[in-house]
């Protein structure tokens, strides 16, 4: 018996698989932005398959709202058509690249299989992933990150329009 | 559906942003590649948060995505003054501090 939950796993990991591709090897970025949209919003209903309702929200909003719009804002701004793919300094990319991916690639496959081979998910309270027991958490054990966050959001903001003005 | 499905798509996918970060020589496209690479890490905390029931892996994952937010703007307006300097967004031409 395929339970829903299977079927939106398969559905949802094609969809981010696919268009994680088309953003690695696609030569002109609009596409690739376009594509990472698709991304994102296939790992938004991850999310609600884990129960996490508000980092969902959070992921369309901020991710496929916000830094979506500034990507294509700036590709458009510059009017790039094609960033052309592979370094032009020589073969030594091509041979390392792939190879350090591999390696990364291991590492993580051993990291998986070795951490988590009987993993079950929990069953989880009624609660769990909802906006209030997020914001509870956020306002109380980490108040102070929380602070800090929103400091590290002003510089950011601060320094993005140093950089990006012609002239002060 | 188990945990390490889960697990394994978002390892894939971090791999897939490593490789198009060193594949690439685009500056937007390796920041996008980037993106992935971050995503795919809010997922793994997301899986665990649900597997062992605990809200904490949820709220580093919010610090994540605030972080992405402000990689992304600091990193585009690199990009925008980059361009004015140079034409390009190629990062094989940016070799001003190579000796």
């Amino acid at each position: 018996m395929i339970g829903l939950e299977t079927v939106g796993f398969v559905f949802l990991a094609t969809l981010a698989l696919a268009s994680a591709t088309v953003v690695v090897f696609h030569k002109s970025p609009i596409i690739s932005a376009l594509a990472l949209a698709f991304n994102l919003v296939a790992i938004a209903g991850f999310y609600l398959l884990l129960n996490a309702q508000f980092l969902a929200l959070l992921q369309v909003i901020v991710y496929a709202g916000a830094i979506m719009v500034l990507i294509l804002f700036v590709i458009m701004l510059l009017s790039i058509q094609s960033e052309g793919g592979l370094h032009r300094s020589g073969r030594i990319h091509s041979v390392l690249a792939p190879l350090i991916a591999l390696g990364c690639a291991v590492a993580l496959g051993v990291a998986v299989f070795r951490g988590s081979a009987d993993g079950r998910f929990a069953v989880s309270s009624a609660d769990f992933g909802t906006v209030r027991s997020i914001g509870t958490d956020l306002f109380t054990t980490f108040f102070y990150a929380f602070e800090a966050i929103s400091l590290l959001l002003i510089v950011a903001m601060i320094g993005a329009v140093l950089l990006a003005k012609r002239r002060l | 559906m188990e945990p390490q499905w889960i697990l394994v798509l978002s390892a894939v996918l971090f791999t897939m942003g490593a490789f198009g970060v060193l594949w690439n020589r685009g500056a937007i496209t390796i920041l996008m590649c980037v993106e992935i690479m971050l995503n795919s890490a809010n997922l793994t905390f997301i899986t665990f948060a649900r597997q062992f029931d605990q809200a904490e892996g949820q709220i580093y994952a919010f610090f994540v995505m605030t972080l992405a937010a402000a990689e992304a703007a600091v990193g585009l307006a690199i990009v925008i003054a980059l361009f004015r300097l140079r034409e390009s967004t190629d990062v094989d031409e940016l070799n001003l501090l190579k000796w």
